[in-house]
């Protein structure tokens, strides 16, 4: 009861206030992060008829890391994240969640099960059910068909989905079917569906595509509240919003034809002399 | 019970009416047949033949409607449940044949056979027979289904292997190798149970038959489509690759709804026959699974009762067009189906909300 009282006035800058411990990934995951490496991509190489999208790939990122990844369009962002949830198999390298778990050789629900959550740059939400239902069926639990034939909602699981309703700022939607919302509602709400899904490590492609930039300020504010509990790799074309999220000297990767081109800050990565002359084209 | 129709109206008035037909139209029939509130026999069986149909499209708006499967091959499941309820009802006949074998029935002592085939055997039994017509199509249904999600064949290509299995089975129902009757099918039953269906009281108890699973088979849908196994079922039509990236097995989730819906077709199929008194490979043609899209369409997608309402209505309408102008019957179908998709997209179900809402 006090869990949802407090929920009801939560502002997204109040984040990091225990009321969303639950949002934190599950404890009881099988994923060993021993060498404090979440996820590890080697040599990952794939071409679609002769276009080399991924090209000898290297990137590792750390449990509870905020990473940003920017590069131009084609620069393989969005076959990467397709390659980690599963929808594509690559023609060589690996993919390992922590230490132990072969990211290729499980497929897309098992590797959701796993603990990767993924933001489509496109939002996709189910646009006949509710606000409310789209949250339910992210909320972590069990997926077979004959347990959710049964499910009934607990009143912690309305507390959670009440809590994340006040996070993405769709309290007084929660009715209206999913599809009804304007473009930024939809990001934010399948944002709250992807942490309710508690996953250990979010890919998010593009979120700010198509919102304000009030509503930018708030995404950033957010993504950088969940990195510690969660590892986040954000893809991302807006300059300013990567910078404004790798504030305080977060990683950012630069993509370019497939590999990493260039690692480290955001002002480092600016001033490495590759990068102006490929991305931003001085 | 009524949880399950909470915020459903049609789903209400249909179980209602259902209720009130059970009740009603017995006492109704025993009338003298002079009195004009008579409610003659004849039409009690057609009505209950109606009610198997709206039971058929039930399962099929649950495909169809939630699932999103455009399914062009539901009247397999159909037929295969008439066809198990069929070979029972062959066996009941006994010597009554014209060939007066115990054993055989004609068209096998036509064949020249000598002995039972061996999937005849146990059809004797009402038990066996009640577990194949669900049985069967649920097999079937397994065995397309697996293979069908798994590849992840979808949309227009999956419609389109529905039909060819439908049509595939209709082919094979036409052999007479089969030991199914080839093209007559079965026909010439004499009882169910050890009672005559030639008997008002048969009849009757048939047609309350039919109200009774079609209100059992609308609360079973009700129940899945209520639960949040079928909010997960509208997510994945809503957009499917999304819902395989939360976590879920998509394959597996179609292929439940698809094995239950199909064993739903199965039991209408079963009621279906001792109704109509014969079962023939026609059944399988993919003319009539598309005839059961048009029902739902007109009834309203996704709204269960839309789908009883559309079958019961057209084919009332189709009884009585084919008697009274044959020729027009199949341009009315076209033109209504055609009509609705144009002009009222939610079929009347959505004009009944629209106007409910107003």
């Amino acid at each position: 009861m006090n869990k949802l009282h407090r929920s009801t006035d939560l502002k997204p800058h109040a984040m990091t206030a225990k009321g969303l411990d639950f949002l934190a990934p599950e404890k009881n995951h099988t994923v060993n992060v021993d060498h404090s490496i979440l996820l590890y991509v080697e040599s990952l190489s794939v071409a679609f008829e002769g276009f080399q999208a991924i090209n000898d790939l290297n990137l590792y990122i750390t449990d509870g890391e905020l990473r940003c990844i920017i590069g131009p369009n084609g620069a393989g962002k969005t076959t990467m994240m397709d390659i980690i949830t599963g929808k594509t198999a690559p023609d060589s390298g690996i993919v390992y969640f922590g230490q132990t778990i072969d990211l290729l050789e499980l497929d897309e629900p098992a590797i959701a099960q796993a603990g990767v959550g993924r933001k489509f740059q496109k939002p996709t939400v189910f646009e006949h059910l509710s606000v409310w239902h789209n949250l339910e069926l992210a909320m972590a639990q069990k997926r077979n068909f004959w347990s959710l034939l049964h499910a009934k909602m607990t009143s912690e699981q309305r507390a959670n989905i009440d809590e994340v309703l006040g996070l993405i700022g769709l309290k007084d939607q929660v009715r209206k079917l999913a599809g009804t919302l304007s473009h930024g509602q939809k990001q934010w709400l399948e944002i709250g569906a992807l942490l309710m899904q508690r996953p250990r490590l979010l890919l998010v492609d593009e979120p700010v595509a198509g919102m304000t930039h009030q509503e930018m300020d708030k995404t950033a504010e957010l993504l950088r509240s969940l990195a510690g509990k969660h590892s986040v790799i954000v893809v991302e074309h807006d300059m300013e919003f990567v910078r404004n999220l790798s504030d305080g000297g977060k990683t950012v990767s630069v993509l370019h034809q497939g590999s990493i081109l260039a690692e480290g800050t955001m002002t480092q990565v600016q001033n490495d002399d590759r990068v102006k002359q490929v991305y931003l084209g001085e | 019970m009524m949880r399950l129709l909470n915020n459903d109206v049609g789903g209400r008035w249909l179980i209602g009416s259902l209720l009130l037909a059970i009740v009603l139209i017995p006492v109704l029939n025993s009338l003298p047949a002079s009195s004009s509130l008579y409610f003659p026999t004849y039409s009690v069986t057609l009505l209950g033949k109606y009610l198997t149909l709206a039971l058929l499209a039930l399962s099929v708006d649950l495909v169809w409607g939630y699932l999103g499967i455009l399914t062009l091959g539901h009247a397999a499941f159909f037929a295969l449940g008439a066809y198990a309820m069929g070979m029972y009802l062959m066996r009941q006949i006994g010597d009554r044949g014209v060939y007066a074998n115990a054993e055989l029935s004609d068209f096998m002592v036509f064949l020249d056979w000598q002995e039972l085939p061996w999937f005849w055997q146990g059809f004797d039994q009402f038990w066996v027979a009640i577990l194949m017509v669900m049985l069967v199509p649920a097999v079937l249904a397994f065995g397309f289904g697996y293979l069908a999600f798994r590849s992840r064949v979808s949309g227009v290509y999956l419609s389109i292997i529905t039909q060819a299995m439908t049509y595939a089975l209709m082919l094979a129902f036409y052999r007479n190798e089969m030991g199914l009757g080839g093209n007559n099918g079965l026909t010439d039953f004499k009882d169910i149970l050890g009672y005559s269906l030639q008997s008002d009281h048969t009849k009757m108890a048939l047609f309350i038959a039919s109200a009774v699973a079609l209100i059992i088979g609308y609360l079973l849908c009700r129940f899945i489509t209520t639960s949040r196994a079928g909010k997960v079922v509208v997510a994945i039509r809503d957009a499917e690759e999304r819902t395989r990236f939360m976590g879920y097995r998509v394959e597996n989730i179609k292929l439940w709804v698809f094995v239950f819906s199909a064993m739903l077709a199965g039991v209408a199929g079963a009621l279906y026959v001792p109704q109509v008194g014969i079962i023939n490979p026609n059944e399988f043609s993919p003319l009539n699974s598309i005839e059961v899209l048009v029902w739902v369409a007109v009834g309203g997608r996704a709204t269960l009762y839309g789908a009883a309402m559309g079958a019961i209505l057209i084919n009332y309408a189709k009884s009585y067009l084919t008697v009274e102008l044959p020729e027009v019957w199949l341009f009315v179908l076209g033109g209504l189906f055609v009509f609705v998709t144009l002009v009222l997209p939610q079929g009347v179900a959505g004009l009944l909300k629209r106007k409910g809402t107003e």
